[in-house]
């Protein structure tokens, strides 16, 4: 048996593939026109590196042979493939020409364009939110099929049915691969940046199964984020608000989950586990998105968990501030899930019985009646004015309507903690 | 590429007086689009009142009453364009006055060759 011996050149190639090959992808969808086809011509290219630069070296824009590499095998196998479907001749010599002509489409802007353009492709809203996101994480993150299954716990098969349909979608729709134009940027920016904020939260708080959260999506929602905003042409508010929420988020993940995987609450958390670094990030990127009073509901997020972020113990929690943010967000989003938020910072700054008022009279208007943390917040609320039999009920409603293991666990343990 | 863009909407929502200004503004943008070298054809339908359906099930011609499917809100008209891009049509189907009122349905053409021109 031979060794597998790593040549120094392999190593180069495998961090040139890592750093490289979605940008070099952006390039070749526009260039050949299709998704499928760049895919194909994105391998070819790296087969042809690994077999070429042991012998004649790395060339100095490794990036921009990649491309070029990849669009002439793209038009070779076009030209086989010809012999049986004639349209692919005058297809083959028209990608030929403009190879010949156009000389600044592989300078570094027009690079930066191409990665943004499959951003807002992958999140075109005339494709399904399921199909955005499959898409979004295959294409622009380079995961797997296998990997976007595991993360999403469904079949392989499901999540590569998605991926071809939205592919056709594309293809048959004509679904332009293109950055939106400035009057439909707000609308479809909206879209990257939730179709970003989806991958985080399944990252954060999976919907389901025995785990509370999934750091690799985390990380990646945040990536993306991070990528987005290097690629906007101009500052946008929100995706700075929306990074900023997402880095304040994940600044506490250690704390919140104990050692045994139990939830552990906001004043319940060791504050020195918080993440100093993402803190600091997180809060200058609200102010600057503030500041341009621009900003959407993401931002309002962010300030807000910021505003708990800047609180070195629970009790300097500055409630009103709190409140006030959650005022000016449901003002924003009409949303019972915010109101219901506002609640709970109002029974922090006027007390409990200020709180269960409004909990209540939002129980009633009938939204909120299957969300466990209504349930959840109103036995909290009783439980603190000394109520316990109302306490009781309103955790067992709350556990029934919970499907995540350590959520369960959780209301169980505050049921046997009320006092009989 | 073509698109036809249907226009759903509920039939009996509308008043006269709507009707006759949603004929007007269509015709308007009926000639914007062809200034633009993006109308092929556009025409609004009779109510589904009016509608005859037929389909041939072993060999044998059915012909029926009303139309394909009871739905609360019915095909009224539609456009049949040309556009560079999805985008672009969307772009056309939000100027149709009746998505003010109803939906419009964007669909790509599919081109089939030997159709007369």
């Amino acid at each position: 048996m031979t060794e597998d011996v790593t040549t120094p050149v392999q190593t180069q190639v495998d961090a040139i593939y890592r750093s490289e090959s979605r940008r070099v992808f952006a390039t070749l969808v526009r260039l050949l026109g299709d998704f499928d086809r760049a895919e194909e011509a994105l391998h070819e290219a790296f087969a042809l590196a690994v077999e070429q630069w042991p012998r004649d070296g790395i060339p100095a824009n490794p990036r921009a042979w990649l491309v070029s590499a990849g669009r002439f095998r793209a038009i070779d196998a076009m030209r086989r493939r010809a012999r049986f479907d004639a349209s692919l001749t005058a297809l083959a010599e028209r990608l030929e020409a403009s190879a010949r002509t156009a000389a600044n489409e592989l300078d570094d802007d027009a690079i930066q364009d191409d990665r943004l353009r499959l951003i807002f492709t992958c999140c075109h809203p005339a494709l399904s939110p399921e199909a955005q996101v499959a898409l979004t994480l295959r294409e622009v993150c380079g995961l797997t099929t296998e990997e976007i299954a595991r993360t999403f716990l469904t079949a392989p098969s499901t999540v590569a049915q998605r991926i071809v349909r939205a592919k056709t979608k594309i293809k048959n729709a004509g679904i332009p691969y293109e950055a939106p134009s400035r009057s439909d940027l707000p609308e479809r920016l909206d879209t990257v940046l939730h179709v970003i904020y989806l991958v985080f939260n399944e990252g954060y708080s999976a919907s389901s199964g025995e785990w509370l959260t999934r750091p690799d999506l985390s990380g990646e929602a945040i990536r993306l984020g991070r990528l987005l905003i290097e690629l906007l042409p101009e500052p946008e508010p929100e995706a700075e608000g929306l990074l900023a929420l997402m880095l304040l988020q994940e600044s506490r993940r250690t704390a919140r989950v104990s050692s045994t995987g139990e939830i552990v609450l906001l004043e319940d958390q060791d504050r020195s586990l918080w993440n100093r670094e993402q803190i600091a990030e997180g809060v200058a990127l609200v102010s600057q998105a503030l500041a341009s009073r621009r900003f959407g509901p993401f931002t309002l997020q962010a300030a807000i968990a910021a505003t708990h972020a800047e609180a070195a113990t629970p009790e300097q929690t500055d409630w009103g501030q709190i409140a006030g943010l959650y005022g000016v967000l449901a003002q924003v989003v009409s949303s019972p899930v915010v109101e219901l938020n506002r609640a709970v910072a109002i029974a922090m700054r006027d007390g409990p019985a200020a709180g269960l008022a409004l909990v209540d009279s939002l129980l009633q208007q009938g939204e909120l009646s299957e969300y466990y943390l209504a349930h959840a917040a109103r036995a909290d609320l009783c439980r603190r004015l000394g109520k316990s039999a109302e306490a009781r009920a309103s955790y067992e409603r709350a556990l029934r309507l919970t499907r995540q293991e350590p959520e369960r666990r959780f209301l169980e343990r505050r049921l046997r903690d009320l006092p009989t | 590429m073509k698109y036809m863009l249907l226009i759903y909407t509920d039939e009996h929502a509308w008043t006269d007086a709507e009707r006759n200004q949603c004929y007007e503004d269509s015709t308007k943008l009926t000639h914007e689009l062809n200034a633009q070298g993006q109308y092929v054809s556009a025409n609004p339908l009779h109510p589904v009142a009016t509608a005859t359906s037929v389909r041939i099930r072993e060999g044998r011609r059915m012909v029926t009453d009303g139309p394909f499917a009871e739905t609360r809100e019915q095909l009224g008209g539609y456009f049949l364009i040309e556009a560079q891009n999805l985008d672009e049509a969307i772009e056309v189907a939000a100027k149709i006055p009746g998505a003010r009122k109803g939906t419009v349905e964007v669909r790509p053409v599919l081109e089939i060759p030997g159709l007369p021109q």
